[in-house]
């Protein structure tokens, strides 16, 4: 198939990007579209040009480096998918497709479409985890966990920190990804004793780097790879307001 | 070269105990003196940088990721072993031992792959703690499945995507170490080389992915777990990052090479679809738990798969191994998925391929069931192929997935470079000549949480305080000269090939001549080709825009450049080790009935090379290894 591509490029945080424009001819259906843009690179470096920078690393959708906004959505259209899952049979001979990276405040660009998405570290890094140290814990089936909750604080924990949702927000929040991992640990037994914590200082983060608040659009929801459902957010605000509470009953 | 093992003396059970209590130990008031380096941040180098700063060193960190959590050991699938024997089917320390030898080959070292199994279930036990989502039986405890080249059911595991979480429990490990301020975390800088002064590794040289800046760091111990090779081969199923620099730079500074010819060929993979293909996506061997893979008897059976008749099918995995059947061991079953492949009875488009079906499963199960099992792993089979497993049977295909050599390491995981660790993947250590499956989990966490925070204080309490030495130090200076040079150099060619270009003309001569079968006449072939691609290289190659600023063409380049060289080093290994062995299967060696012939007379050692200069044979060294407690025997499957 041929295709238009409108690419934004940009040379680095401090330029203004733009939109290009190439063409593409002999598209198979059977590629990914990371490999489609492969192709155009390869293109563009026997031509002597720049290739476009993109983050990609283990094409197997779990890595979380690919991002793009394909066509106005993070990741395209093809529901619960990474770009680098997303194949070109899911577009038409002749489609025009529109390429930006992932847009949020927090996430400045660095080159073309690749972003900084460190923003998420430093919200794991204020609260994301159990205090433990490596050393000689239990026997792991001395602590018997319902299937149920195990299984819930799996679907949070498949969050594969891409920015997508909040790339897809129209505030620009970070909801989604902060919920996902205080809900997996608000439902297990290992997270109780550090659990106000962690919610109070993981929003505290996400705000402080200047994340958007949530208003409920469930944008995030519909984009996120992993099809983490908002119902996390709705765990998470329940998780901080309890947080707050018992943090003033200690005043 | 000197290679002493440092294996602790006393009974193969007590090793590791008794030589933890005999290491020495650093006052907890000094360590924050000891600088320490890790660069990896998968499971063995985020597992190592967070406990190690956990005792109170100060540790520094390096990705080439834009977060530690990207590591490629995010990809690993199907599980992790343990030998907690839950189900009460006959586990123990000492069968998971003695299966890890077996599938090795009898090529790994007996008391490290001991040591491996008993740190086996302290792995499970910490990963539990930190809050990892192991699937659950109902009862609450915790549930297991089997994997190849075993009969108990000992694998751990969370969904289809184990790797993620494990990585993710060291990931948030490392979190905090580093909202501690304890872990300098560096992202996006790639390792160029490292330093030695007076005989031992002193720091790194780093390139800062996005602004290309050369850069030198000081440590008084570096940790290398920076993964496996199996790019070489262009395709496979690692991260496209992937790459052998920094235990290849390690190599060319003295650190030896343990048998590089050692490379997993994964029998379960999604086939190649074309020539656009950038890499290639495995299908967790847990599917062959329920799978059952078969080709059409006839040669010229062009029909769909569901309207061939059962006695039209030839299951050969379950009709050569009747024991081991679907799960058998990985070598054995990507010779015979080749065997049948070469034979003409191959499937998609290709001729490629073999079955994998689950209509069986299904109709005993039920879909619900096999969805709960391995519904991610469906799902990414959909995407990638557009076919839908749960009606149509999957085709798969042997694809590089893992690389069993690496830099050869002593029990304390050291190289023969003082002061330079290496853990995970990146070192030879534990699988031999090949790796069963659920085990590069269990290696890479038991290197990273209990081995080498154990080990490294040891060797700081007997050979520190060390001579302050900083980055303005001569040496370092040199190593970041040498490395600008040869991004400067790679810059200035402007040829008329791309960097991917010149990658997979290598890799299609290493899949050829050194892949899933190997011959001298092949092999010497490759070792003609590859010096003329290397030269093609460093004549034609093409990278355009500058190497101060985020360079992806820069970066494909200069990793190209060093497998160019190692691939060399590894056609040697497969030559002159003139025998069959696991993975590494010589045509010329095998039994009437197509297996493995060993030459345990002959080859019972680790090959370690030392480099001689590049295009060069390099030394050939021997660590001869010594079974005090297994028996050498033919690795039967059936």
């Amino acid at each position: 198939m041929k295709l238009t591509l409108m690419i934004w490029r940009q040379e680095c945080c401090k330029k203004d990007g733009k939109m290009e424009k190439y063409f593409l001819d002999n598209v198979e259906e059977e590629m990914s579209f990371l490999e489609m843009l492969d192709v155009l690179n390869e293109r563009l470096i026997l031509e002597g040009k720049d290739p476009i920078a993109f983050d990609h690393d283990c094409r197997e959708g779990i890595c979380g480096a690919c991002s793009l906004v394909i066509n106005g959505v993070p990741h395209g259209h093809h529901k619960g998918t990474t770009t680098c899952q997303l194949h070109m049979r899911k577009f038409k001979d002749g489609d025009t497709i529109y390429v930006e990276p992932f847009r949020n405040k927090a996430f400045p660009v660095i080159k073309d479409l690749v972003v900084d998405r460190t923003a998420y570290d430093r919200i794991m890094n204020s609260g994301g985890f159990v205090s433990i140290n490596t050393g000689n814990p239990k026997d792991a089936n001395s602590l018997p966990i319902s299937k149920i909750n195990a299984d819930l604080a799996m679907d949070a924990a498949a969050c594969i920190g891409c920015g997508a949702c909040a790339s897809s927000c129209p505030n620009g929040s970070a909801m989604l990804f902060v919920a996902a991992k205080v809900s997996q640990f608000a439902l297990l037994p290992q997270g109780q004793p550090e659990r106000t914590k962690r919610a109070l200082a993981m929003v505290r983060t996400m705000d402080e780097e200047g994340f958007g608040n949530c208003t409920n659009m469930y944008e995030c929801e519909a984009a996120c790879p992993k099809n983490i459902s908002v119902r996390f957010i709705a765990r998470l605000n329940r998780e901080y307001i309890r947080a707050r509470l018992s943090e003033e009953k200690k005043i | 070269m000197i290679l002493d093992a440092k294996i602790p003396a006393g009974p193969l059970a007590e090793k590791w105990d008794k030589h933890k209590f005999e290491m020495k130990l650093v006052n907890p008031a000094n360590r924050r003196k000891y600088k320490i380096i890790v660069v990896g941040t998968g499971l063995a180098g985020g597992a190592a940088a967070a406990s190690l700063a956990e005792q109170g060193y100060n540790v520094e960190a390096f990705t080439y990721n834009d977060s530690s959590r990207r590591a490629h050991s995010i990809a690993a699938q199907g599980g992790i072993n343990a030998a907690k024997n839950y189900p009460n089917d006959g586990d123990s320390i000492y069968r998971l031992f003695y299966d890890t030898i077996k599938g090795g080959d009898f090529r790994a070292r007996e008391a490290n792959v001991y040591r491996l199994a008993q740190v086996s279930n302290n792995i499970i036990d910490q990963c539990v703690a930190q809050g990892v989502p192991f699937a659950r039986e109902y009862g609450g405890l915790l549930d297991n499945r089997s994997f190849g080249g075993a009969q108990v059911s000992r694998t751990f595991y969370a969904r289809g995507q184990t790797g993620q979480q494990l990585l993710l429990g060291a990931y948030s490990a490392l979190c905090r170490q580093v909202g501690l301020g304890t872990v300098k975390m560096h992202t996006r800088k790639e390792l160029e080389d490292i330093v030695i002064i007076n005989d031992q590794c002193r720091g790194i040289i780093t390139r800062d992915l996005v602004s290309g800046k050369i850069e030198s760091h000081s440590a008084d111990v570096v940790i290398l777990a920076t993964g496996g090779y199996g790019n070489v081969f262009y395709l496979s199923t690692n991260a496209l990052a992937c790459n052998v620099t920094a235990t290849y730079k390690a190599y060319k500074k003295g650190a030896g090479f343990a048998n590089p010819c050692f490379t997993q060929i994964h029998p379960t993979c999604i086939p190649v679809a074309g020539d656009h293909q950038s890499k290639l996506t495995l299908m967790s061997e847990s599917l062959r738990n329920d799978g059952r893979i078969w080709v059409p008897k006839s040669r010229d059976d062009k029909r769909p798969p569901n309207q061939i008749p059962e006695e039209e099918r030839d299951y050969y995995l379950e009709r050569k191994y009747p024991s081991f059947g679907n799960l058998s061991p990985r070598d054995i079953s990507s010779r015979a998925a080749k065997e049948a492949c070469d034979d003409g009875r191959g499937v998609a488009a290709s001729g490629y391929g073999v079955y994998l079906d689950f209509a069986d499963a299904i109709k005993r199960l039920g879909k619900d069931k096999i969805e709960e099992r391995y519904g991610n792993l469906f799902e990414m089979y959909e995407r990638i192929t557009n076919d839908d497993p749960y009606t149509t049977p999957m085709m798969i295909y042997p694809a590089s997935h893992y690389t069993m050599g690496g830099i050869w390491v002593d029990y304390n995981l050291m190289s023969t470079i003082k002061g330079l660790y290496v853990g995970g993947e990146a070192n030879f250590s534990d699988h031999g000549a090949n790796r069963l499956g659920a085990s590069a989990l269990m290696q890479g966490l038991s290197d990273g949480y209990f081995v080498l925070p154990s080990t490294i204080p040891h060797y700081l309490a007997s050979n520190g305080p060390f001579e302050k030495v900083d980055t303005s130090h001569p040496e370092f200076k040199k190593a970041e000269g040498e490395v600008q040079d040869k991004m400067n150099k790679i810059m200035s060619i402007k040829g008329t090939k791309t960097p991917s270009q010149l990658h997979k003309e290598l890799g299609n001569v290493m899949w050829e001549y050194c892949g899933m079968a190997r011959n001298e006449a092949g092999l010497k072939k490759a070792l003609e080709l590859i010096p003329q691609i290397r030269e093609e290289f460093w004549k034609n190659v093409n990278v355009p825009g500058e190497s101060n600023d985020l360079n992806v063409a820069l970066e494909r380049a200069s990793r190209t450049a060093d497998f160019l060289e190692f691939a060399e080093v590894m056609v040697y290994d497969a030559l002159e080790r003139d025998e069959s062995c696991g993975s590494h299967f010589r045509t010329e060696h095998q039994y009437p009935d197509g297996e493995a012939m060993r030459n345990d007379e002959e080859y019972a050692h680790v090959a370690v090379w030392e480099h001689n200069g590049v295009g060069k044979k390099p030394i050939r060294h021997k660590e001869e290894l010594n079974y005090e407690n297994v028996k050498f025997a033919v690795r039967s499957y059936k």
